[in-house]
């Protein structure tokens, strides 16, 4: 995981990598416990200037919680946050250099479009004349100028979506908090979204925080992201980081899908190790070390992708393993293989569809050899 | 099925005379020319014309209707506070004990509440020389205590079934609490605010226990004339000013309905073309 981060050293458009950037938003141990439930656990995390950051989480994983305590709208039981280096812990929310994006949209349903986007400028006793122009250059941002008079119930969830976007960014907050932003959206819609989205905080320089369960979300729109699950951050990086070495079987499973083979270290060195893994009937090669008692048992993951299939046995000895291909789905531009191993073992291949045809294409019930390189794998540590 | 059909007739036709048989008597009563209510002598349009005239029934007809919109205006101003601190607050000292009292008057038998607010007026008189005597003045008090309590249920319902979040946004982006509220929060609720208001209006116009308990000489209200002239035998005056109450009413309920069901298919149309993406 540090590996890749550390190349590219003091990147500009990376303050994470380097070690004396000040970070833009600071949560200090935040914890928040309602009655005898903690929502979240002694969460910190630092979010930099202009970054777009996700939080991903399932449902009941705090990560709503901990926007919600950013945004002001409940208070933390334990922990500071700091924003632009203003301890904003106890700032009611009115007060907080922050906007948020609900989930809901959380349109005034009793307001024209225009009115919506201006309410919150009218807070800060802007002149008329500015308010006018400030809302309708919004507006135009996100392509709703024609729809000014409209109130929200003569608008469609896409354009709801827009009106909400362009009132959360219309006060320029410091930080911009979004709650599922696209998660009411079809899919097809969202997909557009997402990448206007992006596009729009980067022509801003808004710091983004956004909330969502959706991987594939969070992957394409996150400079970096932080993994919740029962109140805690169990791993924060960049997309890349987080897909190709989880730090844990969670964020394995969470980000994408995975397989995973238990085995006990029988090599340690500091450039391989060697696992010995009965579950998936052959030693396993990975090319890193790992700092742990030899003999333990340990897992490894292996992504679907990875995984090379063939008829006949491939020039390697070790991260080669046989079995019959069980079921095969065909998704259009990749195909899904179910593969029984022949310890018993269920595993996942996928494969793209370069070609149209296949002159020899493979067929459930054949007996198949899965290898993967050494660079394929990754050991999680718990 | 055919059987099933006429029970259901049998069964609509029961209910809707049971409910308005009694009043379709009445109306009919008022045209009746004798003065003897129960007898039918023959159709007179009189009695409106005696009602015109007679300065008691319209003096207490003024009357109630005066304190039935001072009163309902201010329950609506109280019941709102109160239900709004009900079910926006988080939690703060005495939260259960207002919450039973905003909801006691309503469960109070009417006697009881008329007999503590006379105590209470009688004790505050001799103590603090206010209120001087009883009339209008107790009896907007004792409307509003009880009216305020309708407001408030109301007011409580409609916020619980509103999304706390839409005034969350609105705190978000810079209102004060007190600004949410008048921006916010009053245009959501403003149709509970209205059926508060005339639910109000209509309990105190027809309240007759707790007034007879706290008005004084020269302030009796239409529903105490009316009882108190029941007493001696019904007036078909009675009849004709009851009549002519039921139609004011009914125009403002077809007028009200109507409206609404207009707005209803404005606002579905509108939204069918939204969704449309028009």
């Amino acid at each position: 995981m540090t590996q890749a981060s550390l190349a590219q050293a003091a990147d500009p458009r990376k303050p994470w990598t380097d070690p004396v950037a000040e970070p833009f938003v600071r949560i200090e141990a935040v914890t928040k416990r309602f009655l005898d439930f903690t929502a979240v656990d002694a969460v910190s995390l630092d979010i930099y200037r202009s970054e777009l950051f996700c939080l991903l989480g399932g449902s009941g994983s705090g990560k709503s919680t901990l926007l919600r305590m950013l945004a002001g709208f409940e208070s933390p039981t334990s922990g500071r946050i700091i924003i632009d280096g203003q301890d904003m812990t106890d700032v009611p929310p009115y007060e907080r250099p922050i906007n948020m994006m609900f989930q809901s949209y959380a349109l005034f349903p009793h307001m024209s479009v225009e009115q919506n986007v201006a309410y919150g400028l009218k807070q800060d006793g802007v002149p008329k004349a500015e308010i006018a122009r400030r809302v309708a250059e919004m507006l135009d941002l996100v392509k709703m100028g024609q729809f000014v008079r409209r109130k929200p119930h003569q608008l469609s969830g896409g354009q709801r979506q827009r009106v909400a976007l362009a009132r959360s960014l219309v006060k320029r907050p410091k930080l911009l908090l979004l709650d599922e932003p696209l998660g009411a959206l079809d899919k097809k819609l969202r997909e557009e979204t997402q990448f206007e989205l992006m596009k729009i905080q980067q022509a801003l320089g808004i710091t983004f925080i956004v909330v969502t369960h959706d991987q594939e979300e969070a992957m394409t729109l996150s400079s970096r992201m932080g993994v919740m699950n029962h109140g805690r951050i169990v791993q924060v990086g960049e997309p890349h980081d987080l897909y190709e070495f989880p730090g844990n079987r969670f964020v394995a499973e969470f980000i994408g899908s995975v397989n995973l083979f238990e085995g006990t270290l029988v090599e340690d060195e500091p450039d391989h190790v060697r696992i010995d893994s009965p579950d998936a009937g052959c030693t396993l090669f990975v090319n890193h070390g790992i700092s742990s008692a030899p003999a333990q048992m340990v897992e490894v993951a292996i992504r679907p992708e990875k995984i090379r299939l063939s008829r006949q046995h491939p020039d390697q000895t070790d991260n080669v393993a046989s079995g019959v291909i069980d079921e095969i789905a065909y998704m259009g531009n990749l195909s899904v293989f179910q593969i029984r191993l022949k310890t018993g073992k269920m595993i996942r291949v996928t494969r793209p569809n370069l070609d149209r045809y296949d002159e020899m294409p493979l067929q459930p019930k054949e007996p198949v050899f899965c290898s993967w390189g050494s660079a394929s794998g990754v050991v999680l540590s718990a | 099925m055919r059987r099933r059909s006429t029970s259901l007739k049998v069964l609509a036709l029961t209910g809707f005379a049971f409910l308005y048989l009694p009043i379709l008597t009445m109306v009919v009563l008022s045209f009746n020319e004798s003065r003897l209510v129960t007898v039918w002598s023959g159709f007179s349009p009189k009695w409106y014309g005696e009602l015109l005239h007679d300065d008691q029934i319209l003096g207490a007809a003024m009357i109630s209707l005066k304190i039935a919109f001072i009163s309902a205006s201010l329950a609506v101003v109280l019941g709102t506070l109160a239900g709004f601190a009900l079910s926006r607050f988080p939690k703060f000292r005495g939260k259960v004990a207002l919450t039973g009292m905003v909801s006691a008057p309503l469960v109070m038998p009417e006697v009881i509440t008329g007999l503590a607010l006379l105590l209470l007026f009688v004790a505050m008189e001799s103590l603090l020389g206010w209120p001087k005597g009883r009339g209008v003045v107790t009896l907007i008090i004792s409307h509003v205590t009880f009216c305020m309590a309708y407001v408030a249920v109301v007011v409580q319902s409609r916020l619980a079934d509103m999304d706390g979040v839409i005034e969350e946004a609105a705190l978000d982006l810079g209102a004060r609490p007190w600004r949410v509220f008048v921006d916010i929060t009053l245009p959501m609720i403003a149709p509970a605010l209205v059926s508060g208001w005339l639910l109000s209006f209509t309990v105190s116009f027809d309240d007759l226990v707790i007034s007879a308990f706290v008005s004084g000489p020269g302030y009796s209200t239409l529903p105490m004339v009316i009882f108190s002239k029941v007493r001696l035998g019904v007036s078909p005056e009675v009849n004709a000013l009851a009549t002519m109450m039921i139609v004011v009413v009914g125009i403002g309920v077809v007028l009200f309905t109507w409206n609404a069901a207009r707005l209803h298919r404005m606002r579905q149309r509108e939204e069918r073309a939204a969704a449309a993406g028009l």
